[in-house]
């Protein structure tokens, strides 16, 4: 009885002030509040840990904060000094980007086009080779940087140095790890090792429920083999895989971090193998400079997002 | 002639069939090959450790290793147990809790039609797209402000509203068609009782993929006990194991640190294989469709 009294007083009042339209929008949000009361403790999360540290970080990027004095606003120093001072910055952005070219573009296509390949496969065989490819991925970085770190070793038992002393590659052993010439190189292989992830089960899914009538439909009309049948059923039947595949890529190819430090130490030799997350670890964890680790943060939050936004008019129109 | 070496009329065992299998096997035993020789080393005896050249199987298997593991470390100020113990607390935290706040928000996005949806779920969709960590020093802050290092519930709390569980939850709800919903709704029932009768038990797949991909996250990262703790007691296992291996440059007691790495790895893999089919059931619906 109350409740319903509420609900015809309430709207009234909204009237008053505004009437018409955020009348009509507050009836709807009222006669709607059990929608709200399911999503409210998410969004309540998702305000604490995304919305507000995200707006936060904006608004840190501009002033100096060591989380001891209350932050000093100090304008666009922060960048200022990013791009025009930070020798190592910019270092860690060319590594970054580097990274990023390569471990993006080839782990995706690398991802779709062993999924494709196993989606030629019988079923019954698909997993086991769903599990080879998948495994590397869910492995933690660190569990694995042992064997990592044991075949790259810089001295003569590194397995790698072992074989190719053996076979005559190398009179001596490399530092592959300490050397800045293959410092990157070996970054990007063991990240391009753990790079059939999500999307990959993304791609795999999406290739195994494109409806069979599609292909007998392209037999008819005059398609010749699988790679026609790739191009023009398949892939466009996937884009919105494709898609979700790709925003996971960008995310996951610039924030790499825990190989490098794994791998490499922090700071690794010459900030060879430094990335710009291992450069916000740094000022903010370490070094305390909070002010300054966000401007980077927030460096690095427009590259994804920016990037992102490339992806989706790429790949997104299609509908 | 058309189409003879396409899906539909598949002759599976030809030339090129065989080069596929050739080639995805190679390959597949390549992807392995770090993790099996992880494995071997967990189980070899001192005396193969250190052999050269080394030996890539081990021929003398032993439980030595985890014994040390669980009884010489527990000489130093905890036991390795607890370490063990604390990433089971945060990782199962983590997924129940995870899999019930995205369900339960995936409902009404999918199939309610109230103000600000579309707007909600663009920010989620925006979210997907720039990874966690660059929100992680005001989140720091947040927890931090509310007095929650060195605790479990900061290990949990920022992992529990992820955007890409609420995405594949609501993408996984959208193909359920309405009818079948009202075909099952309790006659009397609330939103309530509809919402865990009917709609949660039509989610178990999507369930199988939040608790692979949030237990993965949850398990392996050590980045969250690394900021919002400080103390030996509250530290789960990835960070212990960075400490135990020393990370770079440290070749140190290699048996347990690869008896540390098996307990790592093993626990993800079960996960995967106990979920995979219903996981690809999900992902089937993970598209971003604009």
């Amino acid at each position: 009885m109350s409740n319903t009294t509420v609900e015809l007083t309430r709207p009234s009042v909204q009237a008053k002030r505004s009437p018409g339209k955020l009348a009509i929008l507050w009836k709807e949000v009222r006669r709607h509040k059990v929608s709200y009361f399911f999503l409210a403790p998410f969004l309540l999360l998702f305000t604490l840990f995304t919305i507000i540290p995200v707006i936060t970080s904006f608004a840190l990027s501009f002033t100096y904060y060591n989380m001891i004095e209350s932050p000093k606003f100090i304008g666009w120093s922060n960048y200022k000094l990013l791009f025009v001072d930070d020798d190592i910055f910019l270092k860690a952005i060319a590594n970054t980007l580097k990274f990023a070219v390569i471990t993006g573009p080839v782990g995706y296509i690398m991802a779709f086009l062993l999924a494709w390949l196993i989606s030629q496969i019988p079923v019954k065989y698909r997993f086991i080779y769903t599990l080879c490819f998948y495994t590397p991925a869910i492995t933690s970085s660190i569990a694995i940087s042992v064997v990592w770190l044991y075949m790259f070793s810089g001295d003569r038992y590194g397995l790698i140095n072992y074989w190719a002393m053996k076979l005559g590659i190398l009179n001596e052993p490399w530092l592959w790890l300490q050397n800045i010439k293959t410092i990157m190189p070996v970054l990007i292989i063991v990240s391009l090792w753990m790079s059939m992830g999500i999307g990959f089960l993304a791609f795999l899914a999406g290739l195994q429920n494109v409806p069979r009538d599609y292909y007998e439909a392209g037999a008819i009309d005059g398609i010749k083999n699988r790679f026609q049948e790739l191009w023009f059923i398949t892939i466009p039947s996937v884009k919105p895989q494709l898609l979700f595949g790709a925003v996971m890529q960008v995310v996951s190819s610039l924030q790499v971090f825990d190989i490098s430090i794994q791998l490499l130490g922090m700071p690794s030799v010459l900030y060879a193998g430094h990335t710009v997350m291992t450069h916000l670890f740094d000022y903010a964890f370490i070094r305390f400079e909070m002010g300054y680790a966000t401007a980077i943060a927030v460096v690095l939050f427009l590259m994804m997002v920016g990037l992102n936004r490339v992806i989706f008019r790429l790949l997104g129109s299609g509908e | 002639m058309i189409g003879t070496s396409s899906i539909v009329k598949g002759k599976r065992f030809d030339f090129s069939g065989i080069f596929l299998y050739t080639f995805l096997t190679v390959l597949g035993l390549l992807m392995l090959a770090p993790l099996v020789y992880m494995f071997s080393s967990a189980l070899k005896p001192t005396s193969e450790l250190f052999l050269f050249p080394p030996r890539f199987f081990v021929v003398n298997p032993t439980l030595k290793n985890f014994k040390d593991l669980l009884l010489a470390t527990g000489t130093s100020i905890v036991p390795f147990s607890r370490y063990i113990f604390n990433s089971i607390v945060v990782s199962s935290f983590i997924v129940v809790g995870s899999i019930v706040i995205a369900a339960m928000a995936a409902y009404p996005l999918s199939k309610h039609d109230m103000p600000f949806k579309k707007f909600i779920f663009n920010m989620i969709l925006l979210a997907l797209m720039f990874a966690p960590q660059v929100t992680q020093i005001p989140q720091f802050i947040v927890i931090k402000e509310l007095g929650l290092i060195n605790t479990y519930v900061a290990l949990i709390i920022p992992a529990l509203a992820a955007p890409v569980s609420l995405f594949l939850m609501k993408q996984f709800l959208d193909q359920i068609p309405n009818a079948l919903l009202e075909a099952t709704r309790i006659d009397g029932g609330n939103e309530w009782t509809t919402f865990w009768k009917v709609v949660m038990p039509m989610l178990k797949p999507a369930w199988a993929t939040l608790a692979l991909f949030s237990f993965i996250s949850a398990w392996n990262d050590p980045w969250a006990a690394n900021i919002y703790t400080t103390t030996e007691d509250m530290k789960t296992l990835p960070l212990a194991l960075q400490t135990l291996s020393g990370g770079y440059g440290v070749v140190a007691r290699t048996g347990t640190v690869a008896a540390a790495s098996f307990l790592m790895v093993v626990p993800t893999i079960l996960v995967f294989v106990i979920t995979q089919r219903m996981v690809l059931e999900t992902m089937a619906h993970s598209g971003i469709k604009e």
